[in-house]
């Protein structure tokens, strides 16, 4: 790994750690404590998860996975191959591009491959799916297996055959002997047994200019099941004699239980009451009856007065000033001397921008299904990180992680929003009680309220310009909204970037690109304040100040599509650029839209991409296309509303996300660099869109919008900021 | 006593309380998992089923007002193993991404191409608002409803 990426790998885990526990404050039963440690001396460590995650990811970094090709891969002797990855899929696609890098390495058919993936019994350990690591990481990974299994393949027929090697193919899963025209099926060779040889340093990958399976369109694995109903999704599980659960949400964030009364659920017949520190559920035969349960209990709660929304980008700056300076602590980048920069520009512009709290809103919410057998605890859940969910259930029940297996079936989405493990813990106290397999499905209202959610922050930026447009001092402060992408793609001589930690109101965590976006944002509008302050077109600008020829690539790119330079914005129509590079992976968007009244409609988007080598033309273009219309919802009108420790808007209902009718024309321009290793994409594509938007708006109706969301209710009606 | 669904075609006896929810009864009573939960509001359309061959929320549906009614879900639309063409559809445009939407989005498809064989884009974008991609594919469905409609798949 490079820098880069260790950086990237560090900032991702310390989000995972930073994301607040649910409160449950499990105190299992004395006697069920001293069963499960046996007499002696009891020593109770205290560690908080922030400590647990760390050591987590120090024990097991990226660089120790194991390297023996039978914990990844497996050739039946029918020739079926099974490939192990921790890994899970949600929507990403990833099923299907690390299938066909196996095919192309292995050289077999990608329909005789099977992956089994997150499911902590079977596959190595994985820190999680995240970061747009698993195209950089886990696919080269699976290659290097495949290799080191193709070769291991030719030896075996090499000594069958009592052959030279070199006359040897692999193709097809078969191994053929040019010279005698002989040949041998994988399965054959193997007979199913374990390919037990160790991989490689280097082994022959093929370059992805000569790749014939990856690289290739190829639909998604088992789409069929997808289109049928057949696939089970983790809420779809069902064990014989599973109970449904519910749980007793507190009446505000921070809540503790002060009273309990269970009242007329205990006389429901087949109904589990557990109560246990500050947690409540139930468990019964039909969500039906668990919610009558539910209803008929008391329960009262002390919460502790809560700030709300309205000062909450007052709140975020000031406490986070009090924090600064602290040794060791967040990132903080320089270059030159910023005080030169300032003086020698020849003007300076001061700008805020601000990001409300938004939700993943993942169409299928958090749930799992539980089960315990002989005190060992199976559990399906849709988690990105089974892992670390795997030993969350550990510690929260005080058993060893080798206790515990998580499994996660293919899942309904996650967007950075399924990182812990909170359903899979409660299922899993209420199959304690019940001693019964419980599902737990969160509602759309829980999933609103007590999973976590996208920091909101302000940004201030003070940048110092030169009158030829050449950007000279450039000072970036990203207080509470997060570290990802701080740094500019820019060659700015002079700069001085922090980002100020806090704690925050809400429960907050990983969100798609983490900060990157919000980061994005402020950055590429304040480029645009810019290009307009000194009267340049916002392309020659933006390029005057880029030496990244990636960078510059995909801006061309983006540009010469849509039209740039033909077209101009009028009251009615905008058109705005913005452009971002994050993750190894680099994107330009250019956007349309049309003005009516104070409505804004999105006509056009054209977005120019490039993630190095192409492992999937047809899911990376899903994958943008999709980016684009997630990015949409939260550069316009997606925000949290809260006040007190309660969320004001937990329904569908009243926070909107992005629709069929706010479908503008999304053009994708796929930049396919073969001669550079493929880099994740799960991200990048929606690092530019709010930005663009903006600056479409602002070419409009000299209406500078810089808090997100941008127009929730049309245009302001006051718009602050307005040039002239 | 029971209530008598007529699902896929197949009549079931349904033990449950005359206000549940024809979602649940789906899934938890008949083990049929493929109409998804996604908000139980009505606001996402991830359990669209058909009822007389019109998209219906069954998660807004009491089992008391379905009796009586031709009940179809997503596992009903394939017939001796050949896919709907608005299922073939889907998988040709690749019309997803994690899928939890698919099922309510195919359902809401063939419900419109029932009563409106030949769509415009406006009218698949109306059909079809209620039912929400989170992943984005919007694009993508839309197209392969055109494609299913262009194939005639209005039955």
């Amino acid at each position: 790994m490079n820098d880069e990426a260790d950086g990237d790998l560090l900032l991702e885990v310390q989000q995972h750690a930073a994301i607040r526990p649910l409160r449950y404050g499990f105190a299992l039963g004395r006697r069920d404590f001293f069963k499960l440690l046996g007499s002696g001396m009891v020593v109770c460590l205290s560690t908080g998860p922030a400590r647990t995650q760390e050591s987590g990811a120090r024990r097991h970094s990226e660089e120790d996975l194991p390297q023996n090709i039978q914990a990844w891969l497996h050739i039946a002797e029918d020739g079926r191959v099974t490939v192990y990855t921790g890994k899970v899929e949600v929507g990403q696609n990833i099923r299907t591009s690390l299938t066909q890098q196996v095919a192309e390495e292995l050289r077999v058919s990608a329909s005789s491959i099977g992956l089994i993936m997150g499911d902590t019994a079977l596959t190595p350990y994985d820190m999680g799916t995240f970061g747009s690591r698993t195209t950089p990481t886990m696919g080269p990974q699976l290659r290097n297996v495949s290799a080191a299994a193709r070769e291991i393949l030719i030896d075996l027929a090499a000594q069958r055959w009592h052959a030279d090697r070199s006359s040897l193919v692999a193709a097809d899963g078969e191994i053929s002997d040019r010279n005698s025209h002989r040949s041998v099926a994988y399965g054959e060779l193997t007979k199913g047994r374990e390919l037990v040889q160790m991989i490689g340093d280097d082994p022959a990958l093929e370059p992805p200019s000569q790749w014939r399976i990856a690289g290739t369109p190829m639909p998604k694995v088992e789409a069929r099941a997808f289109v049928t109903g057949k696939h089970q999704y983790p809420s779809d599980v069902i064990r014989p004699g599973m109970l449904h659960g519910k749980v007793l949400r507190p009446s505000a964030f921070r809540a503790t239980l002060k009273s309990f009364d269970p009242g007329g659920a205990k006389q429901i017949s087949e109904v589990t009451v557990v109560r246990d520190g500050d947690f409540v559920g139930v468990a019964a035969p039909d969500l039906g009856t668990a919610s009558k349960a539910l209803q008929a209990m008391h329960a009262e709660w002390a919460a502790p007065p809560q700030t709300s929304e309205a000062t909450l980008f007052e709140d975020v700056r000031k406490a986070a000033t009090e924090e600064t300076d602290n040794p060791g602590g967040p990132p903080r980048f320089t270059a030159g001397s910023i005080e030169r920069g300032f003086s020698s520009a020849d003007h300076t512009l001061a700008q805020s921008y601000r990001v409300s709290y938004i939700a993943h809103v993942p169409l299928e919410p958090r749930a799992a299904v539980a089960e315990w057998q002989d005190g060992k605890l199976t559990v399906w859940t849709g988690t990105q990180r089974p892992f670390a969910v795997r030993d969350e259930l550990a510690q929260a029940f005080r058993i060893s992680s080798d206790k515990v297996r998580v499994l996660v079936p293919d899942t309904g989405s996650a967007y950075g929003g399924k990182h812990t493990g909170d359903a899979a813990v409660e299922a899993a106290r209420l199959a304690k009680a019940a001693n019964r397999p419980v599902k737990l499905v969160w509602t759309r209202e829980e999933e609103f309220t007590w999973a976590y959610f996208r920091p909101a922050g302000v940004i201030d930026v003070k940048s110092g310009i030169r009158r030829d447009g050449s950007v000279v001092a450039w000072r970036f402060d990203n207080y509470s909204s997060g570290p990802a992408g701080l740094r500019p793609p820019y060659a700015i001589p002079h700069q001085a970037i922090e980002f100020h930690p806090t704690d925050p109101p809400l429960r907050q965590g990983s969100y798609r690109g983490l900060a990157a976006p919000a980061n994005h944002f402020a950055r590429e509008v304040h480029m645009d304040e810019l290009a307009h302050l000194i009267g340049m077109d916002c392309l020659e600008f933006r390029m005057k100040n880029l030496t990244d020829a990636r960078v510059r690539a995909v801006l061309e790119t983006a540009a010469q599509k849509f039209g740039w330079q033909r077209d101009k914005s009028s009251p009615t129509r905008g058109l705005g650029i913005a452009l971002g590079a994050e993750k190894g992976s680099y994107v330009a968007t250019c956007v349309e839209l049309e003005i009516t009244g104070r409505e804004v409609k999105l006509k056009r988007v054209v977005e120019a991409f490039e993630c190095g080598a192409v492992v999937n033309p047809n899911g990376l273009e899903n994958q943008i296309a999709g980016a684009i219309m997630m990015s949409l919802g939260g550069a316009l009108f997606e925000a949290i509303h809260f006040g007190n420790g309660r969320i004001l808007n937990p329904h569908l209902v009243s926070y909107r996300v992005p629709r069929f009718s706010d479908l503008p024309k999304i053009e994708v321009e796929i930049v396919n660099r073969k001669d550079l290793a493929p880099a994740g994409a799960g991200e990048t594509p929606l690092m530019a869109v709010a930005p663009a938007i903006s600056n479409a708006i602002f070419a409009a109706t000299g209406i500078r919008l810089r808090s997100l969301p941008m127009v929730p209710d049309g245009l302001p009606a006051n718009p602050p900021g307005t040039h002239a | 006593m029971p209530f008598l669904l007529s699902v896929n075609g197949a009549e079931h006896p349904v033990d449950a309380p005359p206000d549940s929810k024809l979602l649940y009864v789906l899934r938890d009573s008949l083990g049929l998992t493929g109409t998804k939960y996604g908000c139980g509001e009505g606001m996402c359309g991830a359990c669209t089923v058909l009822l007389d061959g019109k998209p219906a929320r069954s998660c807004q549906a009491p089992l008391s007002t379905v009796v009586g009614k031709k009940i179809t879900t997503i596992e009903g639309l394939e017939q001796n193993g050949r896919l709907h063409p608005v299922q073939e559809a889907f998988v040709g445009v690749e019309a997803f991404q994690c899928a939890y939407c698919t099922s309510g989005m195919i359902m809401a498809a063939v419900g419109l191409l029932n009563r409106n064989s030949r769509p415009s884009d406006e009218e698949i974008i109306d059909a079809m608002d209620g039912n929400i991609c989170r992943c984005g594919t919007y694009p993508r469905i839309v197209e392969a409803v055109r494609q299913a409609a262009a194939k005639g798949s209005a039955q």
